[in-house]
This record gives C-alpha cells, sequence and structure tokens, in this order.
C-alpha cells in the first residue's frame, strides 16, 4: 500500500489547493456542532450561543495547515527522490547507545545543576518514575507480547501494601518495599491466572477490568483503603536510617544533623530523585539481565509465536504467569516509592488513564526498547509540563501528540531491537542471512 | 417480583444501550481488527450534538415530539457520522498494516482528544436538559411497589429493535453487507475482487459512529444529562459488552449488551450499587475463562 503512495507524482498546485479544500470542509462539518455551536447555561435553562467567528477560523486555519503541510511534504518528497538511493548505513544502535550514556549522566548530575530549583528534580522525579513503570510494563507488553491495559493496579497494590502496612503495623519504606513487591507479584498471577488462554485483545479487557476492579475496590472498601479520602502521613524514606526533618525525634538523628549540613527541603527532594534512579536503573539491569536468562527468551518467543512455544515443549502457563508477575513486581516497587514520594494515596490516582498512558510510554517507546521508554517518557512527562502555560490545552495537545508520534512512526520513536542473540560473524557468513 | 419485574425493563433499556454501542465495537474489531478506543467518545460527541439539536429546536418552538425526535436524530446522525469518518481517516488509516498495537495507542490518543475538545469547546459542566418525554405506562401496582415502564423506555427499546432488524438486513441482504463480510474475512482477496475496502472500512466506521449516535441521543433523552466523561465508562461497558457476547460477532455483541445491562441493574438492586461494575468484570472474567472467545464468537481456528 506505501509503496503506491509513494509512486504517486508530484502535487500540482490545484492539486494541493482541492486536497486543502475538502479537508477545510471536513473541519467545517467536523466544527460546525462543536466549535460552531454551544449551549449556556442561562438561568436555569440551556441557551445555544452561536461562534461562527471562532469556527470560521477554525476552517481557514484547517485549511492553511493541511496546504501548508502538503507542499511541505511535496517538497520534501522531490528532494528525496532526486537524491541517489545510496543505502544508509543503519547507525540507530550506535546512536542510542550513546543517546542512553548521555542521559544516564545528565540524570546523575542533574540535581547538582538545579539544586536549588525544586521544579525541576520534581518533574526530573516523576519521569523517572514513569521510566520506572514503563520498564515494568515492558516485560509484559513489549517481551512477552501479553497487553496489558490495567498495569496501574499493581502500581495501586504496591502503593497500598506500604501504605497500609506503615499505618496499621508501623513498616518503614526499606521494609514495606519488598513486600509490596512480593504482594504485587501475588496480584499479577491472580490476574495471570485465570487468562492464560485468553489472546490479544481479549487480554487487552480483562485486564482493564482488572485494573477497574482494584480501582472500585479501593474507592468503596472504606474500611481498608479509607475510601476515596486516601492514605495520608505515609512517611518518607530514611537513608540508612537517617530521616530528612527538620527536628529530628529525641535522642535520634536526622541527615542534616549527623552531616553536619543545615536543615534545607531540597536534600530529600534531591534523596527522593536519587532513590528512583537507583530503583530504576537496577530495574533496568535486573529486566536486561533476564532477557539474557531462559526466561527471558521463552518470553521473545512467546511474543513472536505462541504455537511454536508449545511445539518445542515450552511450558506457556510459566512463561506467562512469570512474565505478569515480574512486571507486576516492578510497578509494585514504583508503587511503594509513589505513596513515599508523595504522602498521600488515594484512589484517583490510579485510574485508567494512568494505565493508558504507561502503555502510551512503552508503545511509542518502540516495543521491547529500553531506551525507547526513556525517551518516550521524557515526551509524554513533559508536553503536558511545558504546556503548563496554556493549561486548558494540555492534555488536547497530549492526545493530539499520542496520535501524531503513532502516524508518524507506527512502530515507536526506537523500533530496531538490538537482537537478543547474534551468531557469530563466521557462522553468519555461512547461513541464509 | 414487581421489583424484578421493573429492573429487568431497567435492564433492558441500559442494555439496549449498550448494544447499541457494543455493535461499533464489534464491527470495526471484526474489519481492521482493532479495538477503537476512540467509539466510546464518539458516542459521547453525539450526546453534545443532541443537547445541542435539543435546544435549538426548543428555541424555534418546535413542540412536535415525533417531528423533534425524527430531527434530533438525523442532525446527529448525520455529524456523527462524520466523526466516525474523520476519525478513522485521521488516527487509523495511515496504521493499516503496521503493529497491532499502534491503532491502540492511536485510538487512545484519539480518545484524550475527543475528550478534552469537547471539555474546551463545550464546557466541563454537566449539561442538563428539560425532560423530553415524560410519563409511562403503569403495568402492575402491587400494594408496595408500582411497576412502570417509561415512554422513553419504550421508545430505547423500540429504536432498538428496528435497528437491529434493519442492521442484520443491511449486513445480510445487501451489497454493501457483503463487500462488509468479504472484507472481514479477507480483505487483501477482496481488494483483489475490485472492492473499495478504503471505502467499505470508512462506512463501516461511519455506519458504527451511527449506531452509537442514536445511543446518543437516546441516553440524552433517557436521563437529561450529559457530560464529557459519559463516553469512557459508556464505551467500556459497550466494549466489554461485545467481548463478553464474543467479539466480531453482531448478534453477539447485542446479547452482550443486554446481559451487561440486566446484570448492573439486578446487581445494583439486590447486591450493592458500588459494586457493579466489580461485577460486570467478574463475570467477564468468569465468562472468558470457560469460552475464551466470548459467548457467540467463533474460536479462532490457528493453522502453523
Amino acid at each position: 500500500m506505501s509503496a503506491v503512495i509513494v509512486a504517486r507524482h508530484a502535487r500540482t498546485p490545484t492539486e494541493r489547493f482541492k486536497d486543502a479544500a475538502w479537508v477545510a470542509f471536513v473541519a467545517l462539518l467536523l466544527g460546525i456542532p462543536m466549535v460552531g455551536m454551544t449551549t449556556v447555561d442561562q438561568g436555569g435553562a440551556l441557551v445555544v450561543t452561536t461562534r461562527f467567528g471562532v469556527l470560521a477560523a477554525f476552517v481557514a486555519a484547517s485549511f492553511a495547515g493541511r496546504f501548508a503541510f502538503r507542499w511541505v511534504m511535496d517538497q520534501y518528497r522531490t528532494r528525496r527522490d532526486a537524491k541517489s538511493t545510496t543505502v544508509k548505513v543503519d547507525r540507530t544502535a550506535k546512536v542510542v547507545q550513546v543517546l542512553g550514556w548521555g542521559i544516564l549522566g545528565v540524570a546523575l548530575f542533574l540535581p547538582a545543576m538545579y539544586s536549588d530549583n525544586r521544579y525541576v528534580v520534581d518533574t526530573a522525579t516523576t519521569v523517572l518514575i514513569y521510566v520506572m513503570l514503563g520498564w515494568g510494563l515492558n516485560v509484559v507488553v513489549g517481551l512477552a507480547g501479553l497487553l496489558d491495559l490495567g498495569y496501574v493496579a499493581f502500581y495501586a497494590v504496591g502503593a497500598y501494601t506500604y501504605a497500609l502496612l506503615f499505618t496499621h503495623f508501623g513498616w518503614t519504606f526499606w521494609e514495606a518495599l519488598p513486600a509490596a513487591g512480593a504482594m504485587a507479584a501475588t496480584f499479577g498471577i491472580l490476574l495471570g491466572y485465570p487468562i492464560l488462554r485468553l489472546r490479544g485483545d481479549y487480554l487487552a479487557i480483562v485486564t482493564l477490568g482488572f485494573g477497574e476492579i482494584i480501582r472500585v475496590i479501593l474507592v468503596n472498601w472504606t474500611e481498608l483503603s479509607n475510601g476515596p479520602n486516601g492514605i495520608g502521613s505515609i512517611p518518607r524514606p530514611t537513608l540508612f536510617g537517617l530521616p530528612f526533618e527538620r527536628n529530628p525525634a529525641e535522642g535520634e538523628q536526622s541527615f542534616a544533623t549527623f552531616f553536619g549540613l543545615e536543615f534545607s527541603g531540597m536534600h530529600r527532594i534531591i534523596f527522593l530523585y536519587y532513590l528512583i534512579l537507583v530503583l530504576a536503573l537496577l530495574t533496568n539491569l535486573f529486566v536486561s539481565r533476564l532477557r539474557k536468562l531462559p526466561v527471558g527468551r521463552a518470553w521473545e518467543a512467546l511474543r513472536e509465536d505462541e504455537i511454536a512455544c508449545k511445539a518445542m515443549g515450552m511450558n506457556v502457563t510459566n512463561v506467562k504467569l512469570s512474565a505478569f508477575a515480574i512486571g507486576a513486581m516492578l510497578g509494585g516497587f514504583a508503587g511503594v516509592f509513589f505513596a513515599a514520594r508523595q504522602g498521600f494515596i488515594s484512589p484517583e490516582s490510579f485510574t485508567f488513564s494512568e494505565s493508558a498512558i504507561i502503555l502510551a510510554i512503552v508503545v511509542l517507546g518502540g516495543m521491547g526498547s529500553q531506551m525507547g521508554v526513556v525517551l518516550a517518557a521524557l515526551v509524554l512527562v513533559l508536553l503536558p509540563e511545558l504546556g503548563r502555560n496554556f493549561a486548558e490545552y494540555r492534555m488536547l495537545l497530549f492526545g493530539t501528540a499520542m496520535v501524531l508520534i503513532m502516524v508518524w512512526k507506527p512502530s515507536g520513536l526506537l523500533s530496531s531491537r538490538e537482537p537478543t542473540i547474534r551468531l557469530a560473524k563466521a557462522s553468519a557468513m555461512g547461513g541464509q542471512k | 417480583m414487581a421489583y424484578a419485574l421493573q429492573q429487568l425493563i431497567n435492564g433492558l433499556t441500559l442494555g439496549a444501550v449498550y448494544g447499541l454501542i457494543a455493535i461499533g465495537y464489534t464491527m470495526v474489531y471484526g474489519i481492521i481488527g482493532m479495538i477503537n478506543f476512540a467509539h466510546g467518545d464518539i458516542f459521547m460527541v453525539s450526546a453534545f450534538i443532541a443537547v445541542t439539536a435539543f435546544t435549538l429546536l426548543a428555541a424555534f418552538d418546535i413542540t412536535s415530539l415525533p417531528l423533534a425526535i425524527t430531527a434530533v436524530l438525523i442532525v446527529a446522525i448525520f455529524f456523527t457520522s462524520a466523526y466516525g469518518w474523520a476519525v478513522e481517516r485521521m488516527a487509523y488509516r495511515p496504521l493499516r498494516g503496521s503493529t497491532r498495537l499502534a491503532p491502540l495507542i492511536s485510538a487512545i490518543g484519539m480518545s484524550i482528544f475527543l475528550q478534552n475538545m469537547v471539555q474546551l469547546t463545550q464546557g466541563a459542566r454537566v449539561k442538563p436538559i428539560p425532560p423530553v418525554i415524560e410519563g409511562g405506562i403503569v403495568l402492575w401496582t402491587t400494594p408496595d411497589f408500582t411497576v412502570q415502564i417509561a415512554w422513553t423506555q419504550i421508545l430505547i427499546i423500540l429504536v432498538t429493535v428496528v435497528l437491529m432488524v434493519a442492521f442484520t438486513w443491511l449486513i445480510t441482504q445487501t451489497s454493501f453487507g457483503r463487500q462488509q463480510r468479504a472484507c472481514e474475512q479477507d480483505s487483501t482477496m477482496t481488494a483483489l475482487l475490485g472492492i473499495n475496502v478504503d471505502r467499505t472500512i470508512s462506512l463501516t466506521f461511519m455506519l458504527g459512529a451511527a449506531l452509537a449516535a442514536v445511543a446518543g441521543v437516546m441516553v440524552t433523552v433517557y436521563y437529561g444529562v450529559v457530560d464529557f466523561y459519559i463516553g469512557f465508562v459508556a464505551g467500556i461497558k459497550a466494549f466489554t459488552a461485545a467481548v463478553l457476547g464474543g467479539i466480531g460477532s453482531l448478534p453477539g455483541a447485542m446479547l452482550g449488551g443486554l446481559l451487561i445491562g440486566l446484570i448492573e441493574s439486578f446487581w445494583a438492586a439486590y447486591l450493592s450499587a458500588e459494586y457493579k461494575d466489580v461485577a460486570t468484570f467478574a463475570i467477564l472474567i468468569l465468562v472468558l475463562m470457560f469460552r475464551p472467545s466470548g459467548l457467540l464468537g467463533r474460536p479462532e481456528v490457528e493453522k502453523v
């Protein structure tokens, strides 16, 4: 199909004009009920008001935008066709590697550069949470190829496990972290078990349903979760027992007094930042190591062909369950961190749109690509942040960007996947490849 | 008994609406194998169009009920189909033939876009309209409970039945229906036989949007309030219905819709209203455990 489109001759201005006119017509049709008219509440009854000026501007903008876009695309195409078609050497892998180290370097020194700018460090922490979630979900979606639309459930399980363990038993962050991971993994297996036979989109709706079930339970089971009011005053993590407080309890030391520093609220922010950085890097290391283990290879084999896996005598049940469990566990860890960072959690933080954003990070990044997740998380978290000035249009831009990136690069920003195993050079020459 | 009968009526009404939306999911899934996540929001757009249209009609003093409802239906179907067409053209057609997840993400993006577009252009507040049809028929009076079927409920069930008949005829008897089913089975082969696959897919989207438009008008008449968030919940429920009935199967979508509607209203009436969504999804999971391709879906035969 695409070959046909590329081979099309360059458009004449008339054709471009017709094309843009058609787009403008569609924009007019779509715009009449939404842009052109609106209902306003006037004294208890609705009254229709018209905005034909805005509608005209919208149609004109569509026309001009389409015309310009076509013109640029045609220019680009003719120029590209004119160039000799030498085969480009694919350097993506190399670039990605360099980029990865570069980003890591920036990540390591970011708090030092912005040690007085709380906003930057906070935003970077948010990005890292999403990176970690993306890497966790990548195990399920990217490696094992199981579409999971309810990943946020495990995030919620992790966060609530920590919050509840603290409020009932006084567990600290470090004690709760493994417990919450185990809890989330258990939930992962719980979800995974009934849906082993399902595939593709059936899996999608069931995982989505599972995420909603967890959320509805958290909202309504007030005795357990305090309902929509959420759980507050969750303690922050400590550094080997040193809390980040201005006035530590009698006879105890805080981070500031122990190191003889003046107390500053930034210490905690920076500590949290490094904590999630370490957690995320550990996740990355863990997942990239797992990929080289038999279980990781089994995941990727499963993604490619389930029947072939069965034929080779693989235990598909265990492979799927392990993917769900490990993905869920990583989500649970992120959840604990989230609870500790916010100090307050409520079911509102764990809605479907959160799952959708995490999935979007994995898919936009290029499924299975670890670096892609980082890039996509950067784009998807920073984009709404940059749009803070025109807050109303933020989510509108977010949705548009998701569609546009997908249309522009359907297989994700970084789609070239590193093969897990490479044949040695000599045997590769001998083979068909 | 009387109480149960009332729940049955309410459940059927709700189920009819879910079924109408579910058909849009199932048709799109059947023909291009993707979950059209924005379908629920298409339904929401149509509800807003209906609110505007009803308000306009009231402003022009058109009080004849059949005329008003027909006019609103036509307007809503027209504009909503345009939305369905545009969404497919912009967000899904460029992605045809790429990975299975790409259109899904694009659809989620489209859904976010539509929700926020409506919120921006129409306002985030709940829009109430004055009741269009009032009253109903009292079916049965017992000492402590009166079973009543509202005119709106009769309207919804009637419209749904009529649409189902028309739709079945369209899919099974007309040449468009044949093309549509052919594309579902093998779009490459269909293209080779000289059928415009792109056009068929576009029409499928418009048809799905038209049914969602009817559902949107019906919901507006039934509940009298709309807001920009209704598409999400209705979309998920309808999608659940489509999967429950067996995605890709048209009678399955209707059956699934009715089942979900009934489960919801009975669960809310007898057990707990808070956990009705949990019940819906739990039953979905249970059904899929034993029938992995839904109630009426054909099991996928995989050849190696």
